[in-house]
């Protein structure tokens, strides 16, 4: 009798340092997340600098020194500013029509941007959707999925965009949905992979078996863990869409020639790049630094958003 | 008798982002030559990463051991925890052998199981290639495993669980080792390829003489197997006897505890199962006093301001508590 | 087989549905009457499956169509352009295994020190630098400022009977593989910080095996699986990256053919160079997946 009171005791109090403890180390969890995204500069530097081309790209007009289509026979292969000859007017250079080269990367970035982000979110949007199906349904329906996604995935991807690019012609338009088109292979994958993961996870299979009903079970418990993994892989596809228009660009099949863009002043400058050089090197650097951020971005993402990154070092 | 390897005030920490992890605090214990010692404790207790330490088969970079670890046979007298890496690689495999819980992760998936038993023969004795599979077919006959000529050259995944562990056991007995340390050897394994197991361990140590540190969370397991009983909690030795003492005469209330979670047919109808409250101790906390104390229903006031000695209860049986569980009161000389 | 076909009804229906291939052949300022006659003339007027059904028998007999350019078939354009980009690839990757993987498996096995963060360091540095511009930088460099290579070209000397490819093809090779460099860098790294990790490399240390024997049949053994598919799907975009390096340093091979074929709407050619191009990568996915098979017993025995 009387150990069994001391149980009853014994167990209230227990009870209470466990909560205590659970409650701690929630609290600990927070701080150490916090702890990880500090620690991690180079995230934040990433998505500066990936902040700094969006606010380049919508506020182009104002933050160009001139009019990136004006030509100016006169003032034309200017060197830039800390070159021998170069002047605080044109601080990159002209090119060989006299362009401003600093105020066309500037309206560069719209291009890239606006295909980066178009496209991503054409191929997210629709590679989802179908990755959903796929994983959901199993069967017939994801074994022809899955063929035809894994033919176009084994295809030469460059090569397939290049002949793409060919055949449609030059416009923004057509370029934004190549890619978003040719890059939904990638998200369906995506998608499905994660899905039959989860399909595998408990609380699916419970909700399942209590009969929720299929809308509520794909937009409650699998929308919300897709989402993680799939933003990290917009942030890489992204970057490198915005390699792709570029290299399109440098081979003459993106935009009309006659628009600013990194890839195009690339392929200009290529012409030039015995005499003029600095035509050629600063729009590559642009390129450069946008890869730059967006991959260290994208690491930190993809730490951050991966549960078994966050449980650190053992 | 001198014993064979005599840990003394081992301590293992870990260092991470989190901050320091107190996995092992102050184990001190004896091995004595062809005796079985087994280590029990719950998950987390510290039992693999003790052995683990005794090998400096931690990751260095995170991990600091402390202490003793005196290592004694013919003509050898050494400090396990003194050695270099490379002089530390002459004694493991060769006169301290490991064997883990799970063998398909513990085998190379990428060689085949007989290059592994002939591989520390090479390297510890010194034998030719043709010599090492000699014995090693020798070897996998000695554990039971039938075709020995075919399953030289098979793959780990080729084998059963219950194969795959025979063959663990064949690479860690290759070399004649003095000591074999196997942790938790059969938690993998259904029962009844659990009991060939034990009774192969058994009928090795007889016939090789080794000295056995068998890590288990079972104490069914233990008392037909072991001689010794050293329990484990929060990273200590809380209760260290022989193994019949040990069951018959429990001094510290985590050994009571678990004794009392085995059913057996013993206490049928007479006692009902009884379970420990609560959850294994904080080992972010540097301990400051008994580690038991949050779980235990004898904990009074010293309890929680001093970790308790090593009191001796009687000859070889010691226990880590200030209560007196035998008169039911604390200790006098507290 | 299967795959083959469905690769070939893939570029067939692409160039069909994505746009009218006679468009591609014509100069804008041709007439309508002028493109239908084209049209007729080529037989795309017909119905799909018909064209199918026909440049599936041609393909068979490999007849890929004429080059306009050229005034030659296009098959046997692209199989003469074939060696030197299969050399230039296979230069590429042969300098991103060596750098690649010895920059991973050192920065791996000595995680968080200088090794490591060099590993990561080049990982990072491949997937920034685009590879055209790194090509231009090159020239800039190595070709105008130091004249230590040749700005453009193929230049061979003759070895056994054998036309190879002197310096020339340095420059190209690099500027071609630093992007695999630094994937094969960062997922070696990887591969050997997860082996190192695993429970039999522990049994191999509690064995007291020597450091040498550990590296080379446990950790290096094992690292080596993941590998060699990432090496099979790299060693198609170094092919396809040959379209923009051969362009830049003119080397006579299949992506310098698909660019000129795409400028001078060559029709026919980009379609025969696509299609061998894609050839040739799945029957590297092929050789990869035997490979593996090989080297996994895991595998070989399912």
């Amino acid at each position: 009798m009387e150990k069994e009171n001391g149980d009853i005791t014994n167990n209230n109090s227990t009870g209470l340092i466990v909560d205590e403890q659970e409650d701690r180390s929630i609290r600990k969890k927070i701080q150490d997340l916090w702890r990880l995204l500090w620690r991690d500069k180079s995230g934040l530097l990433g998505l500066t600098i990936f902040l700094i081309l969006v606010f380049a790209a919508i506020f182009a007009p104002m933050l160009s020194p001139h009019d990136p289509l004006q030509q100016n026979l006169i003032m034309s292969r200017q060197p830039p500013i800390w070159a021998e000859g170069g002047t605080t007017e044109h601080i990159l250079g002209t090119d060989n029509l006299g362009r401003d080269i600093f105020s066309r990367i500037i309206y560069g970035t719209r291009v890239s941007i606006m295909v980066g982000f178009l496209g991503v979110s054409m191929a997210f949007s629709l590679g989802m959707m179908i990755g959903l199906v796929a994983g959901y349904k199993g069967g017939t329906v994801d074994n022809v999925i899955m063929t035809l996604t894994n033919m176009v995935l084994s295809l030469p991807y460059l090569v397939f965009v290049v002949f793409i690019a060919a055949i449609l012609g030059n416009s923004l338009l057509n370029v934004i949905l190549i890619f978003g088109f040719t890059d939904i292979p990638i998200f369906v994958r995506v998608t499905r992979g994660e899905v039959l993961r989860l399909r595998e996870e408990g609380y699916i299979e419970a909700a399942m078996s209590i009969g929720q009903k299929t809308p509520v079970i794909i937009f409650k418990h699998i929308m919300p863990n897709l989402l993680g993994p799939l933003i990290t892989l917009a942030t890489f596809e992204m970057s490198a869409m915005i390699f792709y228009e570029a290299g399109l660009g440098f081979l003459g099949l993106s935009v009309p020639p006659t628009v600013p863009s990194w890839g195009n002043m690339l392929a200009e400058g290529r012409q030039y790049l015995t005499i003029y050089p600095w035509m050629s090197i600063y729009p590559g650097l642009a390129i450069v630094l946008t890869g730059f951020g967006m991959n260290l971005f994208g690491d930190w993402l993809r730490d951050v958003m991966d549960p078994r990154m966050r449980l650190m070092k053992k | 008798m001198k014993p064979i390897l005599a840990v003394e005030k081992l301590n293992t920490r870990f260092e991470t982002f989190a901050g320091s992890v107190y996995a092992v605090n102050d184990i001190n214990f004896e091995l004595f030559p062809g005796e079985i010692l087994a280590v029990v404790g719950e998950s987390g207790s510290g039992k693999s990463v003790t052995m683990l330490s005794l090998l400096g088969l931690l990751p260095g970079s995170s991990s600091r051991v402390s202490g003793r670890a005196q290592f004694s046979t013919a003509g050898i007298d050494v400090d396990l925890l003194s050695l270099s890496k490379s002089e530390l690689n002459r004694y493991r495999g060769n006169h301290i052998s490991l064997i883990f819980q799970d063998a398909l992760r513990s085998l190379n998936p990428v060689t085949t199981v007989g290059e592994q038993i002939s591989e520390s023969l090479i390297t510890h004795l010194g034998y030719n290639k043709k010599k090492a599979r000699r014995h090693a077919l020798e070897l996998l006959e000695l554990v039971g495993i039938s075709q020995p000529d075919k399953r030289y050259s098979s793959y780990p995944h080729m084998f059963s669980g219950g194969m795959r562990q025979r063959a663990m056991i064949a690479i860690a007995i290759s070399c004649k080792p003095e000591i074999l340390i196997a942790d938790e050897p059969t938690t993998a394994l259904d029962v009844t390829i659990q009991s060939q197991i034990l009774e192969l361990a058994r009928r090795l140590q007889r016939e090789l003489g080794m000295a056995v540190i068998w890590i288990t969370h079972d104490l069914g397991v233990v008392a037909g197997l072991a001689d010794r009983v050293l329990v484990m909690y929060g990273g200590t030795a809380v209760e260290i006897a022989p193994v019949d003492e040990l069951y018959e005469n429990p001094r510290h209330p985590y050994t009571e505890g678990l004794l009392g979670a085995i059913p057996s047919i013993a206490n049928k109808g007479i006692k009902r199962l009884v379970s420990i409250d609560g959850s294994p101790p904080d080992l972010f906390q540097a301990p400051r006093h008994c580690q038991f104390v949050w779980r235990c229903p004898y904990a009074f006031e010293p309890c929680w301001q001093n970790i308790p000695q090593n009191y001796e209860i009687n000859k070889g049986h010691y226990s880590k508590c200030f209560y007196d569980l035998q008169n039911n009161r604390p200790r006098t000389e507290v | 087989m299967a795959l083959l076909l469905g690769v070939l009804f893939m570029v067939f229906i692409l160039l069909h549905i994505t746009g009218d291939p006679v468009s591609l052949m014509v100069s804008r300022h041709a007439s309508p009457a002028e493109i239908e006659a084209l049209r007729e003339e080529l037989g795309f007027n017909r119905p799909l499956m018909v064209q199918f059904a026909d440049f599936l028998t041609d393909a068979v007999q490999g007849d890929f169509g004429r080059s306009f350019r050229y005034r030659q078939p296009a098959m046997g354009l692209v199989l003469e352009r074939i060696p030197a980009t299969i050399e230039l690839a296979s230069a590429a990757l042969l300098m991103a295994i060596l750098m690649g993987v010895t920059i991973g498996i050192l920065g791996g096995s000595n995680p968080n020190t200088i090794l490591d963060s060099l590993a990561r360091g080049l990982g990072l540095l491949g997937q920034t630098i685009p590879t055209f511009w790194l090509g231009l930088i090159l020239i800039i460099i190595f070709s105008l400022h130091l004249g230590w290579f040749p700005t453009y070209g193929r230049n061979t000397f003759v070895l056994f009977g054998m036309h190879l490819p002197d310096k020339s093809i340095i420059l190209p090779a690099f500027a071609l593989s630093l992007f695999t460099t630094g994937q094969l860098a960062r997922f070696t790294r990887s591969a050997v910080l997860e082996v190192m990790n695993e429970e039999y490399v522990t049994t191999a240390r509690s064995k007291g095996l020597g450091k040498m024997r550990i590296y080379s049949r446990y950790i290096l053994k094992n690292s080596a699986i993941p590998l060699i598919s990432i090496i099979g799907v790299q060693f198609s975009y170094l092919l396809s990256g040959s379209i923009y390096i051969e362009t830049i340093f003119s080397w006579p091979g299949l992506g310098n053919l698909l660019a000129e074929a795409v400028s001078t709407r060559d029709f026919f050619l980009v379609q025969a160079t696509a299609f061998f191009t894609s050839l040739v990568v799945i029957g590297l996915h092929l050789v990869t997946d035997l490979i593996y098979m090989l080297v996994d017993p895991r595998i070989r025995y399912r």
